[in-house]
């Protein structure tokens, strides 16, 4: 049970899996073919011309944020129970790359809105709701950072991707029922999904499982960096130093 | 196996022949990492009850550390762990009712007196009678004459006489001290050595950690050191040094 | 279970009476509130019939925010005069530990209230003295109590505790103030209890029962 954290040892640096490099490369095929499709193939939208098509980026990247942070309750909850490192290192690679793909799906959600309705953001619940997800899960990345070890920050992180999770299926109805109260301009790009031609909606799927590879080889890339991380810090203090202060 | 019933093991101890009675302490391959040290490796260490134990060691050793464990605050990373019968982390609950504790902290309240302070703490361990119990204590602490006085106000050595109260008020069967004499006066110290004798005398276990060595070694039956993470017998040691 | 509240009983008490000793978070905590809401009212200079609409945000932004300060000077009492470990050394459940705490920043974040709510109808000619709001500040400050006194205790633990009890605890916070302000502003245009109440008492509910669990697994080293 007791793993790298106690072990002083330092293991020779794995080299990267084999599953992992062929992910990798079967991210960046299905990357670029994604690209290829969006630009390239899908027909521009009746209505919004070709700003639409950040439809096929932004969607996917708000889906998988939502996976990401399932990803970190899930590995939380399990990290407080038996307290072994590699819990505790799915989270904590699931919530940067949750964090990233937070930000990204903001961003081109106000790239998206600019154009189309001349305004920079909008309280529509879905954009309200990740903004607020967004906060949530920086302060939960913030909390390991200034955290008095790495093995509390540990703990306090899970604790809050717990919290964080239970909340967000209230903030999304609070946010529906206060907008319902408020409106704001017309719905965001989630709302496109039901007029969508076959192929936008193949294109669409297409592009879910592009990122989705993305995003596991990220994920599994991450978690490889810390396990180094984790041994990095060992060896510090089996030569008598500190530990390594406030990283990430 | 962890009997429920505190008070019945003191009795229990007292009357059983020595020799018999299970361990007051029983650590086997304890292992911790605290902060993002490791601290505590594959430690054993067994201590009879009745027994007087003095634990030395240097600064960040991990005396503290090891306290905790045993106290029930901290988990260990690796090893079995049993105090007073119970072990932990399982029973922690149980434990915590059987030791008492004095730690480098306070862990009273400033605006409370000391009255007050014992009987809070008599009503979490549950006493039949919480004030007649404080005030026995206090005597026994020779604090009765500050019993209305807040802590705010007392000397240094006082509140850690008080400190030692809060330790012994619900008769734990196993005391954990860290450096519990530091900072008291003379009479203080023979107060307490006498306490812990008496204790001793009575079937409870004493483990102390302490700096001077000089005076472990005159109060306790045993003496260990803890260094680069293990127990090592004190005689071992010195021999060490003097080669 | 009687043993359980007997605890819980216990803690309060003492908090209670180390308050009525210093008196320092009651006054400090009233005061701040007072000073943000007179912050508010200056900058967005409320004309005569203005008033009520503004109460309900200023009222409950300026008791989100006084909230924070009595959940973290509540705990970093308890941490300063080494209480906490204290605490955890007695047989008392960390569940136990936890509802006297948070019960205790319930406590005093009412009494707070019992103050602020008729200076702000005054300050701010808003009839905020009604069922409805009533019901609304007793849901609102239960759940900012309890995750307050949870996210108090991992801010405590922190460098930079002012910021991270902030950045923790508003986010999740925000559907409790949301309803909050919503719920008064439907009281205060006389619509007696709104639909928002029952969504602030799930959220309650839910995280009565996360929170104690969540400090237990805090407290654990």
């Amino acid at each position: 049970m007791s793993s790298d954290a106690v072990t002083a040892r330092i293991s020779p640096a794995k080299p990267l899996g084999q599953t992992t490099r062929w992910l990798g490369l079967l991210a960046l095929v299905l990357t670029l073919a994604d690209l290829y499709l969006i630009f390239l193939v899908a027909p521009a939208d009746a209505v919004l011309g070709q700003v639409q098509r950040i439809f096929y980026i932004h969607v996917p990247m708000a889906v998988l944020s939502f996976l990401a942070f399932f990803l970190v309750f899930v590995g939380s909850l399990v990290f407080l129970m038996r307290r072994t490192p590699r819990w505790d290192r799915l989270a904590h690679a699931a919530t940067e790359i949750g964090v990233v793909l937070v930000t990204l799906a903001l961003l081109t959600g106000i790239i998206w809105a600019r154009p189309v309705w001349g305004v920079w953001w909008t309280w529509e619940p879905r954009l309200t709701t990740t903004l607020i997800l967004w906060l949530i899960y920086v302060a939960c990345l913030m909390v390991r950072a200034y955290a008095p070890s790495r093995s509390r920050g540990a703990v306090y992180a899970a604790v809050v991707g717990i919290i964080g999770f239970a909340d967000v299926p209230i903030v999304y109805y609070s946010v529906q029922w206060w907008r319902s109260i408020h409106p704001a301009p017309v719905v965001g790009p989630l709302a496109e999904a039901g007029a969508l031609e076959p192929i936008m909606l193949a294109i669409f799927l297409f592009s879910l499982a592009a990122f989705l590879v993305v995003f596991l080889y990220l994920l599994l890339q991450r978690i490889a960096v810390r396990r180094l991380e984790d041994q990095a810090a060992g060896v510090r203090l089996a030569s008598g130093g500190q530990a390594s202060p406030g990283a990430p | 196996m962890c009997n429920p019933s505190p008070h019945r093991i003191m009795v229990a101890m007292v009357n059983k022949p020595s020799g018999v009675n299970p361990p007051a302490i029983q650590v086997r391959g304890l292992s911790k990492s605290f902060g993002d040290r490791l601290v505590l490796r594959d430690l054993d260490l067994e201590v009879s009850q009745g027994s007087f134990l003095a634990l030395f060691g240097a600064n960040g050793a991990g005396k503290t550390t090891l306290l905790r464990i045993l106290s029930g605050q901290a988990r260990a990373d690796a090893g079995s762990v049993m105090v007073a019968g119970c072990s932990l982390p399982k029973h922690a609950t149980t434990v915590r009712r059987r030791i008492g504790v004095v730690s480098h902290r306070g862990l009273l309240y400033d605006d409370l007196t000391c009255l007050e302070n014992l009987v809070f703490y008599g009503r979490l361990f549950s006493l039949s009678d919480p004030v007649a119990q404080a005030r026995q204590t206090l005597q026994r602490l020779a604090l009765d004459s500050h019993a209305s006085q807040r802590v705010r106000t007392l000397s240094h050595g006082q509140q850690k006489r008080l400190a030692i109260a809060r330790a012994i008020l619900h008769r734990p069967v196993l005391l954990l001290l860290d450096e519990p004499e530091a900072g008291l006066d003379r009479d203080s110290v023979n107060l307490l050595e006498g306490l812990l004798k008496d204790w001793t005398a009575q079937g409870g276990t004493v483990v102390m950690t302490t700096h001077d060595q000089a005076r472990g070694a005159a109060w306790a039956h045993r003496a260990v050191v803890l260094a680069d993470g293990h127990i090592h017998e004190q005689d071992a040691v010195q021999v060490e040094r003097r080669s | 279970m009687t043993q359980f509240l007997g605890t819980v009983a216990v803690l309060v008490w003492k908090d209670l009476k180390l308050e009525f000793r210093s008196r320092d978070i009651l006054v400090s905590v009233l005061v701040f509130g007072l000073l943000v809401a007179l912050l508010f009212s200056f900058a967005l200079k409320p004309s005569p019939g203005e008033g009520a609409r503004l109460a309900p945000a200023i009222l409950w932004v300026a008791l989100a925010f006084s909230g924070t300060i009595t959940v973290t000077r509540t705990f970093v009492r308890e941490q300063e005069q080494g209480g906490l470990e204290g605490l955890l050394l007695t047989p008392a459940s960390r569940d136990a530990i936890f509802l006297g705490k948070a019960l205790t920043s319930f406590l005093f974040m009412l009494a707070v209230e019992a103050v602020l709510l008729p200076a702000f109808s005054a300050l701010l000619a808003a009839p905020l003295l009604s069922a409805g709001i009533a019901v609304t500040a007793v849901l609102a400050t239960l759940g900012f109590a309890t995750l307050g006194t949870l996210f108090s205790a991992i801010a405590v633990q922190t460098r930079s505790r002012e910021i991270m009890l902030p950045v923790l605890f508003f986010p999740i916070i925000l559907p409790l103030l949301i309803g909050a302000v919503e719920s008064s502003a439907h009281a205060l245009s006389g619509g007696g209890f709104s639909r928002w109440l029952p969504l602030m008492g799930v959220f309650d509910a839910l995280f009565l029962v996360l929170c104690p669990w969540a400090f237990g697994a805090i407290m654990e080293e």
